[in-house]
């Protein structure tokens, strides 16, 4: 449904724009029809800057976007308005998508004026009723209420209603549920679940979150530094991570049933600069001379499964096909 | 006992009458202890957190009274709190990060606050020097401006500050929160790291992420809708929660390795009552899958074992 071909985004930053700044970097990876593909990876490795792209916010620098096959940078006019009828982002903070002076539902009619100028009041009227229980809100629990009348829950889901509305396909669901209670966050996510199962969804779930990441998804992409560093089946990934950085941010997952072992993992390697060589360098607790000079590629450990690391080719070089 | 909670309530004054948002509450801390503050957004953790130490308007002591190492604190009066706070009392507010002045580079920031309380920064600044290398801050950052720092960073940045005066007790609020899981993890061994070197006596952490006081608090103490459910030591809330919300929000937690094909988790239907009016008896009656006639009447907070506390009518069978 939707793939990145190599796509880079380089941002201008400094005083002048004097300075490149790397966000993403080749990444290349696909979200099938109905499948939920998590984008994991730490603050600042570049999963909102690759959503934004795909959502056409921002262009990439190189490489490309396509949605069933289409260069999503081609499109123009009517073909854009479908594009954007079918793939539609959600955002972290629920509250900024609101002005503060309006009624929530406002959200609903700038839809409707914008892509169903010709439904009919009543009918629209319906189809917004249906999209608010779809998304388990009572519509006279919600409608006619100002954003400060309702929860950091009503609103998200509020806004997910409202992508349901246009029948989309795709959804950029970015950080979602960060801002939620844990006990309005399961909801959520459940609601995303029965969206996939029900009406066949696929979903790009950005998150730093591991264990929300796990419960919801088919297929797990991890990100540093805007490197794809490793991917592949959810439980594969999770269950047997070969990158460090994935085991690293695995130990780091604050568990109900274990404590955290000391800790091994320093924040200082965060800030030192990019080498040529693989992006986590600085931080692996055990680099060869090798990962300082030379950007291990992605190869394949299992079917499916792939991972960036030099220390990868030491024990299943043997096992490992080589990818682009 | 460091600090001592004796019936405290605190609410906030509105045009439509007064938010009860804290509302009789009574509990320690030892000397030693980081206690675990959570609950629902809005239940009054930050509430309870801002009391202990400074009460703005629309903010009004309503009664009980607070000690801090056998001393009754003045929370009620601004002036007579003054030489307690940052010294004897220390919070990080929620959002603190994103408070720092972005005109003033951090060492200048911090040698103003220091003056502010009369303190010499120069007398301080080896301290300060050696608590940045704890933290893992190159000392660079002195010379930096708050944008110029990730939220990891102004995060530790915050807490240096907030605890080189070595307080008695340090409120964290939400400090891990908006923290990305990795760093979240470092951050929260800081704050331990701050206990075992004496920095802070003892510690109330505030979040709403039950699975970070596990790791890192000795006791947890559960608010719901203004007032105390339980507190216990961390185990006993985790493994043999007694409270049904307590039960309820632990069993609500996605753990690492469930898939919601597998296994399908539930929130916690409803929300909670209004705190401008509350109803009366207990507050959790409206979503609790196990209440009784007898939860009209408001129970009490009691002890059900050493160190733990319930306010729940079941509970107390
Ligand atoms: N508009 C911009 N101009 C310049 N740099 C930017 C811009 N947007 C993002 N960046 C930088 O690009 C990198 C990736 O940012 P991005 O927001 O994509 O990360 P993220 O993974 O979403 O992080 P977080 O978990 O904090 O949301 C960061 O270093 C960020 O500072
Ligand atoms: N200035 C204010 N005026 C009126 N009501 C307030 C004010 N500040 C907070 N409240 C109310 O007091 C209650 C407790 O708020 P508090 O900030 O203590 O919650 P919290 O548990 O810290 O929530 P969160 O997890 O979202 O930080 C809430 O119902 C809130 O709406
Ligand atoms: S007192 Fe009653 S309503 Fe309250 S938690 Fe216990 S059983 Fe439920
Ligand atoms: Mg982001
Ligand atoms: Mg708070």
């Amino acid at each position: 449904m939707v793939e990145l071909e190599r796509v880079t985004k380089v941002y201008r930053v400094g005083t002048f724009g004097g300075r490149a700044l790397k966000a993403v970097d080749e990444v290349s990876f696909e979200i099938a029809d109905g499948e939920v593909v998590s984008l994991i990876g730490e603050s600042g490795s570049g999963k909102t800057t690759i959503g934004r792209m795909i959502l056409r916010l921002i262009p990439p620098t190189s490489g490309r976007i396509l949605f069933s096959g289409m260069d999503i940078s081609t499109l123009k006019g009517k073909a854009l308005k479908d594009y954007y009828r079918s793939v539609q982002g959600v955002f972290q903070d629920p509250f900024s998508s609101y002005n503060p002076i309006f009624k929530a539902d406002r959200v609903f009619r700038v839809v409707r004026q914008e892509f169903f100028p010709n439904v009919e009041e009543g009918e629209w009227g319906k189809r917004v009723e249906g999209a608010l229980r779809a998304v388990g809100l009572a519509p006279g629990e919600v409608l006619g209420k100002y954003p400060h009348q309702l929860s950091g829950g009503q609103l998200q889901r509020l806004l997910i209603a409202r992508a349901l509305l246009l029948d989309i396909r795709f959804l950029v669901a970015d950080e979602v549920i960060s801002m939620l209670d844990a006990s309005t966050r399961i909801d959520v996510l459940n609601l995303l679940a029965e969206l996939k199962g029900e009406r066949g969804l696929s979903i790009l779930f950005i998150t730093h979150d591991l264990a929300l990441g796990h419960y919801l998804s088919d297929r797990a992409v991890i990100l540093y530094r805007g490197c794809v560093v490793e991917r592949g089946p959810i439980d594969r990934v999770f269950g047997k991570p070969y990158h460090p950085y994935t085991r690293m941010l695995l130990s780091s997952v604050p568990r109900l049933d274990r404590k955290w072992e000391e800790g091994k993992v320093g924040l200082k390697g965060q800030q030192a600069a990019p080498t040529k060589g693989c992006v986590y360098h600085a931080r692996c607790p055990f680099p060869y001379e090798s990962c300082k000079g030379e950007r291990p590629h992605l190869v394949e450990v299992e079917p499916g499964h792939l991972v960036a690391c030099h220390r990868i080719g030491e024990t299943e070089v043997g096992k490992c096909r080589r990818q682009g | 006992m460091a600090l001592k909670v004796e019936g405290l309530r605190v609410y906030y004054q509105t045009l439509r009458g007064d938010v009860r948002a804290l509302d009789g509450a009574s509990f320690s801390v030892g000397d030693g202890e980081i206690m675990g503050l959570a609950g629902e957004s809005g239940c009054g953790k930050s509430t309870l957190g801002r009391s202990l130490i400074l009460l703005k308007p629309p903010m009004k002591y309503v009664g009980g009274e607070v000690l801090l190492d056998g001393d009754p604190l003045p929370i009620w009066d601004r002036e007579r709190m003054a030489p307690y706070r940052y010294k004897k009392v220390s919070i990080i507010p929620q959002q603190a990060m994103n408070a720092l002045n972005p005109t003033r580079k951090i060492g200048r920031l911090i040698r103003e606050l220091l003056e502010a309380r009369g303190v010499s920064s120069r007398d301080l600044l080896p301290e300060l020097k050696r608590r940045l290398d704890l933290v893992e801050l190159s000392h660079e950052v002195l010379k930096m401006y708050p944008i110029e720092l990730s939220g990891g960073m102004k995060q530790r940045v915050v807490m240096v500050i907030s605890t080189l005066l070595d307080p008695s007790l340090l409120i964290a609020d939400e400090v891990t929160s908006a923290l990305d899981v990795s760093t979240q993890k470092r951050v929260a061994e800081m704050l331990v790291g701050f206990r075992d070197h004496k920095f802070v006596r003892s510690m109330i952490v505030i979040t709403h992420d039950i699975s970070i006081l596990y790791q890192i608090a000795d006791s947890i103490l559960v608010m719901y809708a203004g007032k105390l459910a339980e507190k216990g030591p961390t185990e006993a809330i985790v493994r043999r929660p007694r409270h049904p919300y307590t039960q309820l929000l632990i069993s609500s937690l996605p753990e690492i390795g469930v898939r919601h094909t597998e296994r399908r988790l539930s929130g916690i239907p409803g929300s909670p009552p209004p705190l401008l009016e509350p109803p009366q008896g207990c507050r959790f009656r409206e979503r609790c899958p196990v209440a009784f006639d007898r939860c009209r009447e408001e129970p009490p907070f009691e002890e059900l074992a050493p160190g733990h506390l319930v306010a729940c009518w079941r509970a107390h069978g």
